[in-house]
């Protein structure tokens, strides 16, 4: 009996069991004592003591179902020898389940009369179409079967069990309804859990991505040592075809980190002069009417996708500044189709907006009685703000500007296409060179064998760059918080 | 006391200015002004110049030529042994290029002999045509025997070509496209046999090694399948994190810890996110890669916190007085959240959630990670069966080199954008309609 219908029945008694409950508890209401909870309450509560108990229950049983099955399998496979012809024991346990999944597919007739050899048998499976792997042995035609009879047994005994268990908790909860039955006060127990649960996940999900690249970071530091990645000064990956151990190659961090650096850089310095004036006028001289066309259409860069710009980058902006150095110079370009410099212009043109929208928030906390006073005593508009605004607003917007460096740390799309493959160290920002970002899509698309040290510098290059933006948004959110002036 | 003349009086009265710098202050005023103009007009321009630019390479997508040619089912060229009544593998390798070709040469008139030109004949045509025909034949057999006009599909260069794309002015060495089938192409358009047509292609097909005959239907079906994963799964489990956490959880150190987590959460890389993909759902459960449920599980951590975040603050701006009210009539504390401030702080917590989707609609690169960079040609039935996004299918085309890939990349995009319009246009019109200022 297959989980899924299970899972439909069990629901289907919660169900019935709702319904009966809100009824007698509405029966029951004859005027004579005050209800405690309304009839739905009682009818919710049988819902939730037939279903819940017993979807764990099933939850259980099926993992555990799962693991006993390839314990089984295990345990009746025959003794590894030299000549054993299937590579793994690995191997061995899932080509029976296929073979298992597959026998599935025949009609009773078919598998009483089951052949002996996989070369007669694999024809009758094809027919099914069923399509096994040719080195599934003979050995393994009756341990599958027997496989298959041990879980129908399993399966069906779980689905005995699970309806017992949602039958009993239904009865229990209808056996409890009375007047003063406190019913409301249970479900929103039951309720207040299902919300407790939904904030861990929140949590879990940071401690999942820390553990998780920890883990295979470990892994790769056992191969490659801590000094020679943090400080080296070669990005040499060299992927060696899988099982051959061929060289390893060299994994240094440094040129990633200066690529992402100075892209970043680059990026600000186009982002925040101009994101900065953009909030700053739209905060202090622009009209209502410039405003409301202005916000929206910043916005809209806001919304467009990275991977949009990086094909800016790539189609229209790279070919355009290498001509235009051509130009310039009369004969071969300066600027390379793929440069810091396009890249890092087009990140830049990307963080305008939310320069631009983090300011603005900064620059309209700042008090009118501070910019009145300063009108008051005779001061231009642009002194007011050079003088007064930016300097009560500067703890803000250095925050501000921290969290748009770590956005520009972290993006991908547009330095995948529009930056370089090639790791190398310069100062030229028209020449090209690689982020750690590009290099983690590098390393992890392709063919992958997943504990060589070339696909676990991944997971080191993830947990370098989570540490370097978590801890830039953290100086951000501390200098705001301990510089910040309290106005009121 | 001699009386003191007007003028001399108001002379003395009035001091000489004193130069505080007047002209300069105001000319640094005006200067300062026109940094702020430019600079709005810096954003401006580009993005008036990333969307013209798009646009103008992409809108031509959206037409495909075709040739229409009169195609005889010719039973001697598709079942010359008569077998198909018992073989059906006859209907389905049988040579339909062939018949395609024969109504060209019928109809632009070569000899059948001239080895070279039928080699440029054969280079005019796409190599779906040979699908396109076989369906044909398959939805309906007793075709074969009879003649039929057939839309085929022109191959991409030659689609290029009549789109004005390639330039005629380089020798032909170089070209794509030769002379003599630039002369063919001329003829048949003088027909009126060779037209373009709306790319109904562009939106059913999947991926194709050739442009003609690829298109984006995969990617919207699997970017369909991850929102409604994204929605069902990030929208319940936000919403009740945030209930908890604004109105349950004791304020102390722990939930100070969580906020501090989740504001975090919001600004971690994209990629990251696709790395804990990677490592927990692939490598540790043995999910299937490629398979739009993982990539929908992938963008529900990215979109969760955005959610929470957005929840918060709509859950915050209910006034206390609504709270207080509803637990002075009786209400217990759940009551009160469920019935009264959730229904409130709907319209807030719904803009939230759009504007969430949108963006995990335009993300590539946790995508990548996770496998779904995949040459899927067949629609996904389930979200376990391979599929594709569509910014990850902007960015497989981006690394094709043919103009044809180029030109439906950014027809792609043109369709991303406009649904992100249309999301965002939606959230800014659900906002403005139901806020309320309390």
């Amino acid at each position: 009996m297959s989980s899924l219908l299970v899972l439909a029945i069990v629901v289907a008694i919660g169900l019935v069991a709702f319904f009966v409950g809100r009824q007698r508890a509405s029966a029951q209401d004859n005027g004579s004592v005050k209800p405690h909870s309304r009839a739905h309450y009682h009818g919710w509560w049988a819902f939730l003591l037939a279903v819940l108990p017993a979807l764990l229950l099933l939850a259980v049983w099926t993992i555990g179902s799962s693991v006993y099955l390839d314990r089984h399998i295990h345990a009746a496979l025959p003794e590894r020898t030299a000549d054993t012809k299937v590579a793994s024991e690995a191997l061995d346990v899932s080509l029976v389940k296929s073979l298992a999944k597959g026998l599935r597919k025949l009609d009773a007739t078919t598998l009483a009369a089951l052949p002996a050899t996989f070369a007669e048998l694999q024809p009758l499976l094809a027919a099914k179409g069923v399509a096994l792997a040719t080195d599934t042995q003979d050995y393994m035609i009756p341990i599958a079967v027997e496989a298959n009879a041990v879980q129908n047994r399993l399966g069906l005994f779980g689905a005995i069990i699970t309806f017992a268990l949602s039958i009993g908790g239904a009865f229990y909860a209808l056996r409890q309804i009375a007047p003063r039955a406190r019913a409301r006060n249970n479900v929103e127990r039951l309720m207040l859990w299902g919300l407790l649960a939904a904030s861990t996940i929140a949590i879990l999900t940071t401690v999942g991505i820390v553990l998780s690249m920890l883990f295979q970071t470990i892994t790769f530091f056992e191969s490659v040592s801590p000094m020679s990645f943090f400080f080296g000064t070669v990005w040499d990956p060299r992927f060696s075809a899988a099982g051959s151990g061929g060289s390893q190659g060299q994994f240094g961090l440094i040129p990633l980190l200066a690529g992402t650096l100075y892209i970043a850089a680059v990026a600000l310095v186009v982002a925040v002069p101009v994101g900065l004036m953009s909030a700053v006028y739209m905060s202090e001289y622009a009209s209502r009417s410039v405003r409301s066309v202005v916000k929206p259409a910043l916005e809209l860069l806001a919304g467009i996708p990275t991977i949009v710009y990086g094909i800016f980058a790539v189609v229209t902006l790279g070919p355009f500044l290498r001509d235009l150095s051509a130009a310039l110079t009369g004969g071969s370009p300066f600027i390379q189709g793929q440069s810091i410099f396009t890249a890092g212009l087009v990140m830049g043109v990307m963080l305008i907006p939310v320069v631009s929208s983090l300011s603005d928030d900064i620059i309209t906390a700042v008090p009118r009685a501070m910019r009145d006073g300063s009108l008051g005593l005779g001061a231009t508009r642009s002194e007011t703000i050079k003088r007064v605004i930016l300097p009560a607003a500067l703890p803000g917007i250095v925050g501000a500007i921290l969290l748009t460096a770590s956005r520009a740390i972290g993006e991908t799309m547009i330095v995948v296409l529009a930056a370089g493959v090639a790791a190398n160290l310069t100062i030229n920002p028209f020449e090209a060179m690689t982020t750690i970002t590009v290099k983690i899509v590098n390393q992890l698309t392709g063919d992958l064998e997943f504990n060589s040290p070339q696909t676990l510098v991944a997971f080191a290059l993830g947990l370098t760059l989570f540490a370097l933006t978590l801890v830039m948004n953290i100086v951000a959110l501390y200098i705001v918080r301990k510089y910040r002036e309290q106005y009121e | 006391m001699t009386d003191i003349p007007m003028d001399t009086m108001v002379r003395a009265a009035a001091h000489p200015r004193r130069d505080i710098g007047l002209k300069a202050r105001y000319a640094a005023e005006r200067r300062f002004r026109i940094y702020g103009v430019l600079a709005i007009s810096v954003g401006l321009a580009f993005l008036a110049i990333m969307l013209i630019t798009i646009v103008t390479k992409g809108y031509t997508a959206f037409w495909q030529t075709t040739v229409s040619l009169p195609i005889s089912f010719d039973e001697k060229v598709i079942d010359p042994s008569n077998k198909r009544a018992t073989d059906p593998n006859v209907l389905i390798k049988a040579n339909y290029p062939k018949l395609a070709e024969n109504a060209l040469i019928a109809k632009l008139g070569i000899n059948p002999d001239d080895k070279p030109a039928i080699k440029q004949l054969k280079a005019f045509l796409s190599e779906g045509a040979r699908v396109q025909l076989r369906d044909i034949v398959a939805a309906d057999p007793s075709v074969i025997g009879t003649t039929r006009n057939v839309n085929v599909l022109a191959a991409a260069n030659l689609d290029s070509a009549f789109k004005g794309q390639i330039d005629l002015s380089v020798e032909e060495a170089r070209r794509k496209v030769s002379d003599q089938q630039i002369a063919w192409m001329n003829k048949l358009k003088a027909d009126g046999v060779m037209a373009e047509h709306f790319n109904t292609g562009l939106f059913s097909y999947g991926a194709s090694s050739r442009p003609e005959t690829s298109g984006m239907g995969v990617a919207i079906i699997g970017s369909f399948y991850m929102m409604v994963i994204v929605l069902l799964l990030a929208l319940p489990i936000g919403v009740a994190a945030s209930i908890y956490l604004e109105e349950f959880a004791k304020k102390n150190r722990f939930t100070d810890l969580i906020e501090v987590n989740i504001n975090n959460l919001a600004a971690v890389p994209s990629i990251v996110f696709g790395l804990l993909g990677l490592a927990v759902f692939i490598n540790f459960l043995g999910m299937p890669r490629s398979a739009a449920f993982v990539g929908g599980l992938v963008l529900t951590l990215m979109t969760l916190p955005t959610i929470i975040i957005a929840t918060r603050a709509a859950l915050a701006a209910v006034p206390p007085s609504i709270r207080a009210a509803a637990l002075g009539l009786g209400a217990s504390k759940m009551q009160m959240v469920f019935q009264h401030i959730l229904p409130l702080a709907a319209p807030g917590i719904l803009t939230g959630t759009i504007i969430g989707l949108a963006r995990a609609l335009g993300e590539t690169a946790p995508l990548l990670l996770i496998g779904m960079v995949a040459f899927v040609a067949d629609y996904p039935k389930t979200p376990f069966d391979p599929a594709t996004a569509l910014p990850v299918q902007i960015y497989m085309w981006a690394n094709e080199a043919e103009r044809a890939f180029v030109e439906r990349m950014s027809g792609a995009i043109i369709i991303l954008l406009v649904f992100l319009m249309a999301m965002n246009i939606t959230a800014i019109v659900l906002r403005r309609r139901f806020e309320r200022r309390w």
